[in-house]
């Protein structure tokens, strides 16, 4: 079985040391985290994690069965790509100078459709949502500017399928 | 329950008693101190054991659960005492024992700042804890161990650490108690599906080979009785993982034996050549199955498993039956054919046949000069023992003789570390074993090795009085380690040779009876008086120092590869 890109979410109740414990089912296994974002969900008082590893899919499953085993997690999943709607997204730093001396500059931020968050005298803040790929390729198109600071996140994602966590919490009534 | 204010460390104990524990292991330090105190002022109901180091306390709870089914509590201070428990805790994690540790904390207002004995315990425990919590306030005391004894007995059981800092020690809370008996996150038991219970009975009563391999999940789940009544309605040949030995008598007409490594060599070459495997409560051990790629390649499996992620982790499986085993057995049984497979059962009696020429014969009745071997002095003690005594054996080549050889007439009688393999484990645990069995007999078979890991857990039992028999099968090697030195490093001895003591004077220092058998003619009454002595024996046995356990399947090879020699 060859390696491919899972995200996995997980639905947990938001308690302390459940990161670590979910955590360390990577670490055991000796699996790199590519991306983890952690948030509320849709459901009051519970937390969704989006993990994203790239993996075999029986070590994603057997993970995955791991992870649910978890006394504090409601129900886990893993999708591919094709599976889910995702996104990262990433704030640039640069410099305010270049935006009145690089004319290039205002038409990149243009046809990429990023927004400028803030505009100081000194530097000025664009960021940018979408896939890994197009956050690649505006860093490249600023990069030979200048960057002064560059932050991606982690991977977030919902899936085309349901998830129907709510009638699992009310099925454990 | 009415309100009453209490402080957390009586609350502690006042939930201890709710949850009906009235034995706890543990070692006192300054962190655990106010519980310490309570423990004092409630020792007419509460009865606390001294050990002699944390780890003891860990494996002596392990063996208290092993051998009652319930659970079993270490209680241990900060830092040093909280991590001299995760041995325990990471045995107890893999054989699946039911087990709560309570384990003080520095105060609340000290966490993180490196502190007198403080250590990150919950950050330590986490991977091998099936739950863990730190409470830093009183009032938490009585839901968090309501929720730690829920979640340690339900379901697949396991050890759950609630580390407690000072202060909610101290602090007074409103205490009431309520069992807790549900957690929204958390199915213990996945709900039976009669469809899969149905599409199993199909496959067992359509198969020309069918086999059961059994595990601690007929123990665990209570379902000795629901499994023995299945074995002798199907007539199938059952195997056993070291585990799951004694939740079938071992003299049982369908009971053929042991898997894995060094288990029987009928039942692991005939894994290979059943075409229906039925699984109940075992998880398909690297121990049991050796070469995944070529193990029950030809068979359909059935695996009638509690834990979900259990199913096709390590095989395969063609049904899987989640669920209570107990419950599913009562639902198949009425589903399944009145069958005696006699043809099929009898290639296993020509396999036994075979292993007792080449293997088993010399080891009971050595007929060589080298000295008393493993196999006969278990052979000694089943009997003087009739079959009745609850064996707790440790890690090694003797653990392998022991389970290979001992016979067993009831559950609960065989209590080892099988899926940690901790050295050290037998001495704690038979004190353990005994407390919570008292009418039955409690022998625990140690190497030499193993026993200096814990050795002073016969101060445990010196002050205590508790009645094990200790056999020390003294080989002076690390046997095991040596057998694989012998036979895969080429005799390259690295280390495994062991100077040792006079064990009988150490043991005699702690006042326990002991005796010294180096003669073949002097085992039977030594092993004899032993047996009869109402107090704690010690019974050293020098044994022949390189023999080897056979059968085996080395590292790696597939079932079918077992060598006889």
């Amino acid at each position: 079985m060859e390696d491919k890109i899972f995200t996995i979410s997980v639905y947990s109740e938001n308690n302390v040391g459940l990161l670590n414990r979910i955590s360390g089912i990577f670490l055991k296994r000796h699996i790199n985290i590519l991306s983890l974002n952690v948030s509320e969900s849709e459901i009051e008082n519970v937390s969704r994690f989006i993990i994203v590893v790239s993996t075999t899919e029986k070590w994603v499953q057997n993970i995955v069965g791991q992870i649910e085993k978890q006394i504090e997690v409601i129900k886990a999943f893993y999708h591919t790509d094709e599976e889910t709607i995702f996104l990262e997204n990433a704030l640039f730093k640069i410099a305010s100078n270049l935006l009145f001396d690089e004319k290039q500059i205002q038409n990149i931020i243009k046809d990429s459709q990023s927004t400028i968050v803030t505009v100081s005298r000194d530097f000025f803040v664009i960021s940018k949502s979408g896939r890994r790929s197009e956050i690649e390729e505006l860093y490249e198109k600023f990069k030979p500017f200048g960057i002064m600071q560059f932050v991606r996140s982690g991977r977030i994602s919902v899936s085309k399928e349901k998830m129907e966590i709510s009638t699992l919490l009310e099925s454990f009534k | 329950m009415g309100k009453i204010k209490i402080s957390g460390a009586e609350a502690v104990i006042r939930c201890l008693l709710a949850e009906g524990v009235d034995l706890v292991y543990g070692y006192p330090g300054g962190a655990i101190m106010p519980v310490y105190d309570e423990l004092y002022k409630f020792q007419d109901q509460l009865h606390h054991v001294l050990v002699r180091h944390e780890q003891g306390a860990t494996h002596a709870a392990q063996g208290y659960a092993r051998a009652t089914g319930k659970v079993g509590i270490a209680i241990a201070t900060s830092g040093p005492g909280a991590t001299n428990l995760v041995t325990g805790i990471a045995d107890a994690q893999i054989d699946s024992t039911p087990m709560v540790c309570i384990t003080g904390q520095v105060g609340k207002h000290l966490l993180g700042s490196d502190a007198f004995q403080e250590t990150d315990i919950i950050g330590i425990s986490t991977p091998v804890t099936k739950w863990n919590y730190q409470i830093t306030e009183a009032s938490e005391i009585p839901e968090i161990i309501a929720k730690a004894f829920y979640i340690a007995r339900s379901g697949r059981p396991g050890p759950v650490l609630i580390d407690i800092t000072k202060n909610a020690q101290f602090d007074e809370l409103e205490f009431s108690y309520e069992k807790c008996t549900s957690i929204r996150s958390y199915v213990p038991v996945p709900k039976l599906k009669l469809d899969q219970v149905a599409a199993a009975a199909e496959l067992i009563n359509t198969a020309k080979k069918p086999f059961i391999v059994f595990g601690q999940g007929i123990i665990l789940g209570q379902a000795e009785a629901e499994f023995k009544a299945l074995v002798e309605k199907s007539g199938i040949p059952a195997a056993w993982t070291i585990l799951g030995l004694s939740a079938l008598p071992t003299d049982h007409p369908l009971n053929v034996g042991m898997l894995g490594m060094h288990g029987n060599y009928g039942p692991n070459l005939l894994t290979n050549e059943c075409d229906v495997l039925i699984a109940f409560g075992m998880r398909f051990d690297d121990r049991v199955t050796g070469d995944l790629k070529t193990y029950a390649k030809q068979a359909k499996v059935i695996h009638f498993e509690i834990d979900p992620s259990e199913i096709d982790k390590n095989v395969k499986t063609e049904v899987a039956v989640l669920g209570d085993v107990k419950e599913a057995l009562t639902a198949l049984l009425p589903l399944i054919d009145q069958k005696s497979h006699e043809s099929w059962h009898n290639e296993f009696k020509e396999k036994q046949k075979i292993e007792f020429e080449s293997v088993i014969k010399e080891e009971l009745n050595p007929t060589n000069d080298k000295g008393i071997s493993m196999g006969e002095t278990i052979e000694m003690i089943n009997k003087h023992s009739k079959g009745d005594a609850i064996m707790v054996s440790d890690v090694g080549q003797h653990q392998m003789f022991a389970c290979r050889y001992a016979k067993f007439n009831s559950t609960k009688s065989n209590i080892t570390s099988g899926g940690l393999g901790t050295m050290g484990f037998a001495l704690p645990a038979a004190i353990g074993a005994k407390m919570g069995r008292p009418d039955r007999e409690v022998v625990a078979i140690i190497g030499d090795g193993g026993f200096q890991m814990t050795i002073q857990e016969l101060g445990t039992i010196f002050q205590t009085k508790v009645p094990v028999k200790i056999v020390i099968l003294n080989n002076e090697f690390l046997g095991m380690v040596r057998q694989w030195q012998q036979l895969f490093f080429d005799n390259r001895y690295a280390s495994t040779k062991m100077i040792n003591p006079n064990f009988v004077a150490i043991a005699e220092g702690y006042h326990i009876k002991a005796k010294k058998v180096t003669k073949r003619e002097d085992l039977d009454a030594a092993v004899a008086e032993m047996m009869a002595s109402k107090d704690s024996y010690f019974l050293e046995v020098m044994v022949e120092k390189e023999n080897n356990v056979f059968p085996m399947i080395p590292t790696g090879a597939s079932v079918s590869d077992i060598r006889l020699s």
